[in-house]
Formats: structure tokens, sequence, C-alpha cells
């Protein structure tokens, strides 16, 4: 169901954006990006308290226009991810997108754009999504060829995210 | 990095530049223009678009020019009478693919001289002064593209093109096959011509060779005077029929068999063509003998199997990074090493991702041989897969590999360089008779029959060190490009030239084959045949130095006969004609020795000017690697 999933590298550029209606990709750039900002928000406002063993999983970041924005932001190559809990803000609007993020200590961030349309995905379904987005980015990041910082045009990344964006619609 | 330039090259007016652009570059640009473009997942920019079966046929083509050393042709072969559109030679020394091969190659396509001229011109080959893979491909494809009645320009050979024709010089009309034939008519088309001997020596030889790779194309016998095989026609149909039946594997291994067989006959100068009709059944009969061979040992057929001696040269590579073999190589290491290749960045990466299965960021053995492997197929033309074959996955590969651990330690005691330095062999075999030649190479062509890979190794050895000629690489103890697979065509050489160490008359050769690098690469064919053609070749190699002193010995009487003459002849007559004898054997040897010491010379020194050439690409790869921020 995840229409748009999107790699954003620590100093907010694009690693990887990947959406379902390919058309609408300069829709997705600005949705990702704006909701980078509620990120940097959220990362902010955890300080120190809780970086250690957690999941930087911000949760819904807020339904704007059609989807909910999920922002994930992976750590990177820490085998520590860390997930921030954020109480979700439940749309009110149907068909909005949601957006999910989560984010890592390297600061890398993921972050996922659902079509709320389709009955809520749960949480828990939203953060298994999220740590196979960054076992692969890990596997990618593994690969030496693989310059960090670069797009990442890994085809085994790329299977994962349409299996995941398949089965999610 | 010359592989930046080379990945953004996509205009047409670009594949001439990219040819006309230093070596490394034109090979990268080959690399790129070998990935089909839409037919598979065309993984990189394609310069110019080839498609699989072109890929395969110009691949093909590409190894049987360069296998042979470009030296002078013979002057055995006699100039084909009734030829249509002989082009004018082409010039510069051919340091890759084999100018006269090329030439005659060019000839053999009929199209007028000066189409002739300007394809060489339009690829580059004048400009770059050889014919690297680049140069080679983009002439095959404005050939193709002539032939087809277009104009020849670079923008022609962007479209699709039929495969381009060669007639065999000398031919039938029988020879002439359209192009539904494909690849199997186009190798066909190809004529290579088996010299009666060398055909009954093969049918002889047959079920040694076919047990292994064939890829020989050596020059092991003399002066590959290349526009002999195209001469010799006969064989086309046959081999016509044939290949229509064969996979396409088994085509390549008999050309190159039979490439090999000529160029031992050629030398000789006085094979002409031979019945149609017999060589066709004699190899027919070779194929028929080859296929349940095959079946049980190789698999030719599958490009993603590894056979015996490229899992020898594997693992070779697999020691040099790392000595134990059961640990792993690490990420950045075999990123230098594979980065070697040539092959483009987003190419290794996926390569990379296809063969380290557990993503650890390190190889292990298993895993290093699957990587190593697709690197070659991918240089060969082959579309990279979407997941990795089975024949390459790891735990595939681990039984594997105990099976062949002792051949692992056959081959490390041949591991020595062995020296490709194929000028003097030529020059050794011009003086040693022919017969002794076929010999030799007869045992030495015990390869296995995975022609596809023998073609691999070869337009891959071509491919890699593009600057280098055939003959040098870098130094043992620098790697050389890791894809250069040891070219088949090599083996008998230098199981030829492990014999000739062996002789003390060519103690120049040894020294030679120290400094050349390919030797590393030509490792791999002697795993398999380590023994057999060794032991073999010992016996040979003594007729071998034998004939060359007898040939040494012109006119006088043989050097063995002489002494059983003294006893009876008066005894100043017997010294008298010893001492010439002994006389004009110093002087041949004395000339050898001369004549390796200049090629020794010239080698060292384009050794060291690829040193150099490689250093300054390793600096510039230095200040274009991006600065890694985390």
């Amino acid at each position: 169901m995840a229409v748009c999933i999107a790699v954003i590298a620590k100093e907010n550029y694009p690693l990887y954006i990947r959406s379902i209606p390919a058309e609408q990709e300069l829709k997705f750039h600005y949705t990702v990006h704006t909701s980078l900002d509620v990120v940097d928000e959220k990362v902010s406002a955890m300080g120190k308290a809780l970086v250690d063993q957690r999941e930087l999983y911000l949760g819904l970041l807020y339904p704007t226009e059609d989807y909910k924005v999920y922002l994930l932001m992976p750590n990177g190559v820490s085998y520590k991810c860390k997930k921030l809990l954020i109480p979700c803000v439940k749309s009110m609007f149907p068909n909005q997108l949601h957006r999910y993020g989560y984010v890592t200590n390297s600061k890398v961030k993921f972050v996922m754009v659902v079509d709320s349309s389709n009955t809520a995905l749960r949480d828990n379904e939203i953060r298994s999504m999220f740590r196979k987005l960054h076992n692969s980015y890990t596997d990618v990041m593994c690969n030496p060829f693989y310059n960090p910082g670069d797009r990442i045009h890994s085809r085994a990344f790329d299977n994962m995210v349409t299996s995941m964006m398949v089965q999610v619609c | 990095m010359e592989q930046g330039p080379a990945a953004a090259v996509g205009t047409a007016g670009a594949v001439g530049a990219a040819a006309g652009a230093s070596a490394p570059a034109a090979v990268a640009a080959a690399a790129a223009g070998a990935s089909s473009s839409g037919v598979s997942a065309g993984y990189c920019p394609v310069p110019l678009p080839l498609s699989d079966s072109e890929q395969q046929c110009y691949s093909e083509l590409f190894a049987r020019c360069c296998c042979a050393p470009a030296t002078s042709s013979s002057s055995g072969h006699p100039p084909p009478p009734a030829e249509v559109g002989r082009g004018a030679p082409l010039p510069g020394p051919a340091a890759t693919a084999g100018a006269n091969q090329v030439a005659d190659l060019l000839r053999a396509s009929q199209l007028p001289a000066e189409t002739l001229h300007q394809i060489t011109e339009l690829c580059g080959a004048k400009r770059v002064g050889y014919f690297g893979p680049t140069q080679f491909y983009v002439a095959l494809k404005l050939i193709a593209a002539a032939q087809s009645g277009l104009p020849v320009q670079v923008e022609s050979i962007k479209c699709e093109l039929p495969l381009p024709q060669f007639m065999a010089l000398k031919n039938d009309s029988e020879i002439r096959y359209s192009n539904t034939t494909e690849l199997h008519g186009m190798k066909c088309q190809i004529p290579y011509v088996t010299m009666e001997k060398n055909s009954f020596k093969r049918v002889d030889d047959g079920e040694k060779q076919q047990e292994k790779i064939s890829p020989v194309m050596s020059p092991v016998s003399s002066p590959p005077s290349s526009p002999s095989n195209y001469q010799r026609v006969p064989l086309t149909y046959g081999y016509g029929k044939l290949r229509s039946g064969m996979d396409q594997m088994h085509a390549a291994p008999y050309e190159t068999r039979q490439h090999a067989l000529q160029q031992e006959g050629s030398t000789s100068g006085s094979h002409g063509p031979k019945p149609t009709r017999r060589q066709t059944s004699l190899i027919q009969s070779l194929s028929v003998e080859r296929e349940p061979q095959e079946s049980n040992s190789n698999y030719p057929d599958d490009p993603w199997r590894i056979t015996e001696e490229q899992r020898e040269y594997y693992i070779n590579q697999f020691k040099s990074l790392q000595p134990d073999l059961s640990s792993f190589i690490s990420g950045s290491l075999a990123k230098n090493f594979f980065t070697k290749s040539k092959l483009t960045i987003p190419e290794l990466s996926y390569i990379w991702e296809l063969s380290d299965v557990d993503c650890d960021g390190a190889l292990t053995l298993p895993e290093f041989c699957a990587a190593f492997h697709l690197i070659v197929a991918r240089k060969n033309g082959y579309p990279l897969p979407e997941s990795l074959p089975q024949t390459l996955q790891p735990d595939y590969l681990q039984t594997a590999f105990l099976k062949s651990k002792w051949d692992c330690a056959l081959f490390d005691s041949y591991s020595e360089p062995m020296p490709v330095n194929q000028q003097p062999r030529d020059l050794n075999r011009i003086e040693s008779s022919i017969k002794e030649k076929t010999d030799l190479t007869a045992p030495a062509q015990d390869v296995t029959i995975d022609d596809k890979q023998a073609l691999k190794i070869s337009s891959v050895d071509e491919a890699m060190p593009k600057d280098l000629s055939v003959d040098t690489a870098a130094k043992p103890g620098l790697l050389p490009p890791p894809p250069a697979l040891p070219p088949r065509p090599f083996v008998s050489q230098t199981d030829q030239v492990s014999e000739i160490e062996l002789h003390p008359q060519l103690t120049r050769t040894p020294s030679q084959t120290e400094e050349s690098g390919s030797p590393v690469k030509k490792d791999l064919p002697h795993s398999q045949p380590p023994s057999k053609p060794i032991r073999r070749k010992f016996r040979p190699e003594n007729q071998v130095m034998e004939n060359q002193e007898l040939s040494s010995v012109t006119g006088t009487s043989s050097v063995p006969t002489v002494p059983t003459v003294k006893p009876h002849a008066p005894v100043q007559k017997q010294s008298s004609k010893q001492k010439k004898a002994i006389q004009t054997a110093i002087r041949k040897n004395k000339e050898a020795n001369a004549v390796l010491a200049r090629l020794n010379s010239e080698l060292q020194q384009q050794l060291k000017e690829v040193h150099q050439e490689r250093i300054a690409l390793e600096n510039q790869l230095e200040q274009l690697r991006p600065v890694t921020v985390l």
C-alpha cells in the first residue's frame, strides 16, 4: 500500500525515491521534503535521551493532503536501530496520505508515504516494513562499490521496495 | 577515472571518440558497448548497441583475431586468387587484435577497399594504431552496415543490423550464409580449414582434447598467418552444417581448434585446401565425440558454470589477494581488484550484490569465484542474470572446490608465470618443423571444450590489457587485470614454452616468461592439462629440439648422424662436416638469442610503459574518488 518510499541522506537529499504511480514522483519529492522538517523537529525534540537502544521510528508525521507520511530514519550501518515512538495522529480525512518516518544513527531517513484509503496499516506493519527497508539499506551499504551518498541503484533494494509497495497496494 | 567518461559515452560520435581515447577508456567503452541495449537489462549506457547474437559473434571473432599474435604473415599462404574486394592491409602494429587477422576478416567481408578503409578509420583503429575490442566491434558493426547497404558512418551502427557476413576467401558459393543462420552461420563463415594431417591428429587426440576446453586459437604453431585461415574455404560449408546443429559453445572450440591447426599448417606453406567433405566428416566425428564427453564433464552451454581451469585461475587470484583460502577478501580489497576489470561501477556493484550472498561486505572463496566468473561473463558480453545462477551459489561452489582441491595443488606447481612471448616462440616454431608443432599443440589443446569460456578468456584477455601487447601484462608481482583469464590459445604456447625452458637451447625464454605478466593468466589452462600435456610434451619437445637442431643444420648431415659417420668416413672430412654443422647450429642459436633478446627488451619497455600508465590511472582514480561522508 505504500505509495512512496524514500531514502533521504543525512544532508537531506534523496538517495532513493520510489512511488507507485511513477509519474507523481515530483509530488512525492515535495511531500517527502516537507516531512523532513517534521523529522528534524522530532529528532531535535528527542535529544540525547532516546539515543540508545531505541529505533528512530517517528511514526506518523502528519496527515497532509491525501497521504499519510511515515518517516523512517535508519541508522545506517549501525547495528542498533533506534526508533522514536511518537504517537500517531490518526487522520480524519479519507484518502489521505500518511507519512511515516524512521531515522537511524547516521541520520539517514526513510520516509514512507501510505495511502490511508487502504485499511490503515497497523503500526507494527509499518515498523516491520521499515525494518526490512533498513536491512536492505544495510546490505546496500555493505557493497564496496557503493559510495555512501550515491543514489541507490541496487537491484536487490529495488526488488525489496517493489515487493513492499506491491504488497501494500 | 576512465570508466566515467566511458560510461557517459552515449552519442554516436562518441563511439569513435571513445575508441580514440586511451586504451582503458576504450576497454571500458567496449565493455559498456558490449552490454546489449534493450535486449537484456542494459545495465549501463550503451554507446554501441549490440544484440545478444552480435555480442557473442563479435566477441568470438575478436577472440579469434586476438589469439594469434600479430606477427607478419608467413610467406606460406598463397593469396587467394578469386578474391573480390581485397582491402589493403591495415596499418599500425597489432597490439591487440592481430592486424593480419582483422585485415583478413575485413577482406573476407568482401567490401570494397575504400569501404574497408573507411571502416578502419571510423572505428578508430587507425587513430589508436591497433584493434582494441571497441574498434573491433565498431568495425564489425560497420561491416554489417556496409553489407546491408547503409553508408559507412557512425550513425548507421546505432540501429539493429544483421550480422556481418564474411566470405571465406577462395570460396565457393556455398559459403555464403544468410543472416538467419546467425551466430552459427556467422561463426562458420570464418573458414577454418584444417590441414589434413592436422585433422588427422585432431581425430587422434580428439578424445583428449575434448575433455578440456578448447580455446586454442593459439599461435602455438608458428607465424600465424591469419590470412591463411580465411583462405581455407572448404570447411566452412561443413562447418555451417555442423554448427547449425550444434550449440554455439561447441562451435567456437572447433573454430578455435581449427584455427590453431590451420595456423600450424599454414606455416608450412604446403597445405592446400583440403576436400571439404573429408574435413567435414572429421569435424563431425569430432563433434560427435565431443558431445558425449562434454555431457559428463563440462557443460559448455552453461555460461554460469565454472570450469576447472577457470576455478583454478580464480583460486589463484584469490590467493594473490588473500593467502588463506578459507578466509575472506575484504570489500575494499575486492573492490580494487575488480575495478581493474574495467567494468562500470554500477555493473560491478550489481555483480557484488549477486555474489555476496551473506551481504557481509567480504567475499569468501566461493563468493569470490562467483563474482569473478560473473565479471568474466560480463566482459564477454553476457548480460548479467537477475539472480545468482545455481552453479554459482556458494554452497554449490564449495562442494566443487573440495573436489578440485587436488587440482589446486597441481596447479600451484605450474603457477609460475608462463611466458607468453609469442614472437620468440614463433621463431622457434619457424625453425622447427611444423609437424612437431602439431604434435605439441595437439596435446596442448587438451582443454575443456567450453569454448564460450575459451572465448571469454581470450577476449577478456584481450580486452583487459588493451594497451599491452597480447604477450605482456603486468608482472607477476602486479596483479594482472583480473578478468584476463588465461587465453586458451596460449595454453599450448605456455606448455611449449615450459618445455622450452627446460631445454637449454632456449634459455632466453625463461627470462622473458618471468617478466611477461600474462603468464599468470596462462596458468589456468595449465591446471587442467597439467600432468598430461606436460608429460606428453616432454617427448615432442625433445623431438622439437632435435628438429630444431636438425633444421639448423642446413645442408649438412644432421647432427645425430654426424657422429655415426665419423668412424666410417675419413677423419678430416668428418671433422670438418661436424665443424660446419656445429657452427651453423651455433649461428642459428645466436640469431635466435638475438631476436629473443630484442623482443625481451621491447616487451620490457612495453611493460614499463604500462606500469606508468597504470600508476597514472590509479592516481587519477584516487583523485576522483568521492569523499565519503557518513
